[in-house]
Formats: C-alpha cells, sequence, structure tokens
C-alpha cells in the first residue's frame, strides 16, 4: 500500500535508507548530501533501523569504511557530495576492483576552485571510470526508487559492484514535491535479504582480500570488473521491470519522452530534464517533432539503445552539466557522439554547457537553443559547442 | 606460480581463496645477488636466522646448514648481520 507525502531528495533518500536498513553507513558531512545522514542518524537513534553508523573523521575514511564493512559481510551504504566525492576518489576503485555492493548516493555539487556549494555533475562525471555503476535521478521520487533499486543491482551475483544514485543538489535534495513511498515492509521484501559473496569474517574458511596483485594477473581482475558492468545491463532492466510491477512506477536505461518521431532531441541528465520536457511539450503542441532523451543509467552507458533511439532524428543537442576543459565536448556529449559511430545514420550532434555551480536553466533558455536548432535546419550554419546562459 | 590462469577462473576481486598460500609463490627468481654461506666459517651464532626476513635460512639438527634459494630475494640482510669475525655469508652477483 502507498502512500502520498512531501519530501525532499534529502529525506526521500534518507526513508529509502530507513527502510532498507542497512548493516553498516560510514559518513562524513559535506553540502549537499549532509541532511541525508543527519535525518538517519534520527532514525538510528531512535531505534527504526539497526544499522551500525559510524562517523569518521573524513570522506577517505568514510569509504574505508565502508570497503571494510563490505568485506565483512555487511550491506552497506553511504553519501556523499562533490569535495567528498574527489577526496573518496581513491577508495571508489577499491570498491570495484574488491566486488563490493556498497550503494552511495552522490548528491551532485560543483567542485572547487572557485567554492561552489550548488548543483553541477562534475563531481559524478569525475567519478565515470571508476568502475562503479551510475544511475541518475531527476526528482526525489525517482532518487528513492533508484536507491532501493539499486540494492538488488549492486548485490545481483552478476553484478557484485558498488553504485552511486545521483541527484542534483539543493534543486532536488532541498526542494519540497509530492512523492509516493511504500511501507517498510514491502521494501524490505524487494530488497530481500543481503548474501555476501565471500566475508572476512568467516572464521571457517579464512581468505585474504585486498592483496597485492602482479602484471601477470592485474588485468584479468579488471577484466573482470568490465564483465559485471556488462552484466549490470541486463540486470538494470530486469530489476526496473520488477519494480514497475511490484510498484507501479517504470525504470529503463533512459527516459524516452515524445521521441518516436522527433526530429529536435534533447538529451539531459537529472532534474533540467523536467524544465526541458517542458519546452518540449509546448514545442508539440505547436506541432513540432520534439522531444527528449533522458539518459538514467550512465555506467554502463547504454550506447546501442540509445543509438538505435536516436537514428532518424535530424538534430539532436547534447545538454551537459559538466565541462571536460580540453575534450570536443562534455561527458554525456562524447557518449552519444560515441555510441552514434555504431549505426549508419549520422544526425547532426550539437553540445551545450549549462547550469555549472546551479546557473539558473530556464524554459527560455531551452527555446533559445531550440530556435538555433530550427535555423541550422534552414541555414545549415549552427555553434557546434557553445555555453547556456553564459555572460560572453 | 605454475600455470596463469584466464580472467574466468579467477575469484572476483582478486580475494586468495587459501590460506598460507604463500608459500607456492617462489620468490627467489627476484633475486640479483646471491648469498653464498661458508659453513666451515659458520660459528652457529644464528643471527642470519633471526634476521632473514623470508625465513629462508635452512636449519638442519639445530644448526644453520645454508640457503633455501627458492624464496631468498638476495636482500643481503644475512650478509650484513653475520658477524665481522665469521664473515661466512658473501653475496655474489646472479649469473643473468
Amino acid at each position: 500500500m502507498q502512500k502520498f507525502d512531501a519530501f525532499t531528495g534529502n529525506l526521500a533518500v534518507a526513508t529509502a535508507m530507513k527502510q532498507i536498513n542497512p548493516d553498516v553507513c560510514a559518513a562524513y558531512p559535506i553540502t549537499p548530501s549532509t541532511e541525508i545522514m543527519m535525518i538517519f542518524a534520527d532514525f538510528v537513534s531512535n531505534g527504526e533501523v539497526n544499522t551500525e553508523l559510524v562517523t569518521v573523521e573524513s570522506e577517505h575514511s568514510a569509504m574505508s569504511a565502508c570497503i571494510g564493512a563490505s568485506l565483512a559481510g555487511g550491506r552497506v551504504m553511504t553519501a556523499t557530495s562533490s569535495a567528498g566525492l574527489a577526496y573518496m576518489w581513491e577508495l571508489l576503485s577499491v570498491a570495484s576492483g574488491l566486488r563490493c555492493p556498497i550503494v552511495m548516493t552522490c548528491v551532485n555539487r560543483a567542485l572547487s576552485a572557485p567554492l561552489n556549494i550548488h548543483c553541477d555533475h562534475s563531481d559524478a562525471m569525475g567519478a565515470r571510470d571508476t568502475g562503479w555503476i551510475q544511475i541518475f535521478s531527476e526528482n526525489a521520487q525517482e532518487a528513492y526508487d533508484n536507491v532501493i533499486q539499486a540494492i538488488r543491482i549492486a548485490e545481483h551475483k552478476d553484478v557484485k559492484l558498488p553504485v552511486m544514485v545521483c541527484v542534483d543538489g539543493f534543486i532536488i535534495s532541498h526542494s519540497y514535491e509530492k512523492m509516493q513511498y511504500m511501507e517498510d515492509k514491502e521494501v524490505r521484501d524487494f530488497v530481500g535479504e543481503f548474501k555476501p559473496y565471500k566475508s572476512l569474517l568467516n572464521v571457517e574458511k579464512p581468505e585474504t582480500f585486498g592483496a597485492m596483485v602482479l602484471p601477470n594477473y592485474y588485468m584479468e581482475f579488471k577484466r573482470q570488473v568490465r564483465e559485471g558492468m556488462e552484466r549490470a545491463r541486463q540486470v538494470i532492466l530486469e530489476v526496473g521491470e520488477e519494480f514497475s510491477q511490484r510498484f507501479g512506477r517504470y525504470y529503463s536505461n533512459f527516459e524516452n519522452y515524445m521521441l518516436d518521431d522527433a526530429d529536435f532531441v534533447f538529451v539531459v541528465m537529472n532534474s533540467a530534464a523536467g524544465t526541458v520536457k517542458h519546452v518540449v511539450k509546448n514545442l508539440r503542441e505547436k506541432g513540432i517533432k520534439a522531444g527528449v532523451l533522458k539518459p538514467r543509467v550512465f555506467r554502463p552507458f547504454p550506447f546501442k539503445e540509445i543509438a538505435d533511439t536516436l537514428k532518424n532524428s535530424k538534430i539532436i543537442c547534447v545538454l551537459d552539466r559538466a565541462e571536460t576543459f580540453g575534450a570536443e565536448g562534455g561527458p554525456l556529449y562524447l557518449e552519444i557522439k560515441s555510441a552514434l559511430q555504431t549505426i549508419e545514420s549520422n544526425p547532426t550532434v550539437i553540445n551545450r554547457i549549462f547550469g555549472l555551480g546551479q546557473r539558473d536553466f530556464l524554459p527560455y533558455h531551452v527555446e533559445n537553443v531550440f530556435k538555433e536548432m530550427r535555423n541550422y535546419l534552414d541555414s545549415g550554419n549552427i555553434k557546434m559547442f557553445d555555453y547556456v546562459n553564459l555572460r560572453d | 606460480m605454475s600455470e596463469l590462469k584466464s580472467w574466468r577462473e579467477i575469484p572476483k576481486g582478486a580475494v586468495i581463496e587459501e590460506a598460507g598460500n604463500s608459500e607456492e609463490y617462489k620468490t627467489g627468481t627476484w633475486r640479483s645477488f646471491r648469498p653464498i654461506w661458508y659453513k666451515d666459517k659458520c660459528i652457529q651464532c644464528y643471527r642470519c636466522w633471526t634476521f632473514c626476513p623470508d625465513s629462508s635460512i635452512l636449519i638442519k639438527e639445530g644448526k644453520v646448514a645454508g640457503i633455501n634459494y627458492e624464496y631468498c630475494k638476495g636482500c643481503g640482510i644475512c650478509a650484513h648481520e653475520c658477524p665481522k669475525k665469521a664473515s661466512a655469508i658473501e653475496m655474489v652477483p646472479e649469473k643473468t
């Protein structure tokens, strides 16, 4: 039986964590994710969960403690943002390399300098190649649903990889919105009992974790991580399917919004997708064939399915909320361009960087980009790379 | 290490499943200097046995009896610790 209530993104994630009832959480506070662990600490103090909450002295220690607890056989969760994720960086590939199914919420925030506490995706994008599955959430509802599904994905026997659930700082983490949530028992039934693959605490059969591996074996272990990531593609779809059957909200690799016959396509992740969908809906009402592709899973990137969906469009604008400084375009743009190399048709792809450090991204900004795209079909001229709402 | 296995055959996450299997890893191939032990000079003080970080000093019937070259990495600690008046261990370059 599901109920509606008002939730912030952080409250949604903390509620999902309460319902999952993990064995261990190790965390260090950083804006805008701090509130998740603050709320969760209340659940611990009030006896609503059985979790061992470990307060540590840094994010480096937080992820280290999470890895240790995971290897000991526990179900482990944490949350961080921005510089916190950057400080964890060394341990991120340790978590994936040791096959720890840790679930971490990354409340997306810009990286310094200049110091900025507001939203962009430069934190998560810096971690895109560390062997973590990355799932992006448009709103509190998706953050809640994704955290619950992430447990099943991470712990699946074919995957055994950590999952990062991304949600936009402040825009979602601190804004209240209507959200549907399940009963505790429904969530606990869905995530099930955690069965560790191996455990440090298994004294019957002592094993060594985290030993050094020389050049003659290192590559084989990294190949195994790729295999886990490849297999996650199917697992993510299966878990999404089961989730939608049980709870009525459908989840796939990406959201297809009015794409089927779209000439003009916007590709955008997380909260900004809501703004773009609003504009696209208005364009459709005027008879313009526009659509939105919102990737939900960034790692493993669903390049085949996305290329197949985009193959008949005329012009695609990829909106990136992160910089790459020196590459052809933003990280999402590079993925889309690379995905389109796998098919024969060749739609024009442009890139727009928007919303860094939470710069406003409003409907008229999307409309202006659309005007450029429509003009391109007549004139053949368009800037391939540009910024949105930047003082030039 | 005998035959190298494919990524499909090894435990996920580089877990070492058998306890105490470092014995199977013959570190003697790392050596660039080889300790030579001279039985006639040895005063049986056990300093080499005490300090050897790889437990590669062989003991037979309570007496130093030589060096286990399967595991000795050639660090030279035994020769350094051997009392000057004995100088029973000499480091010589390994033949390449």
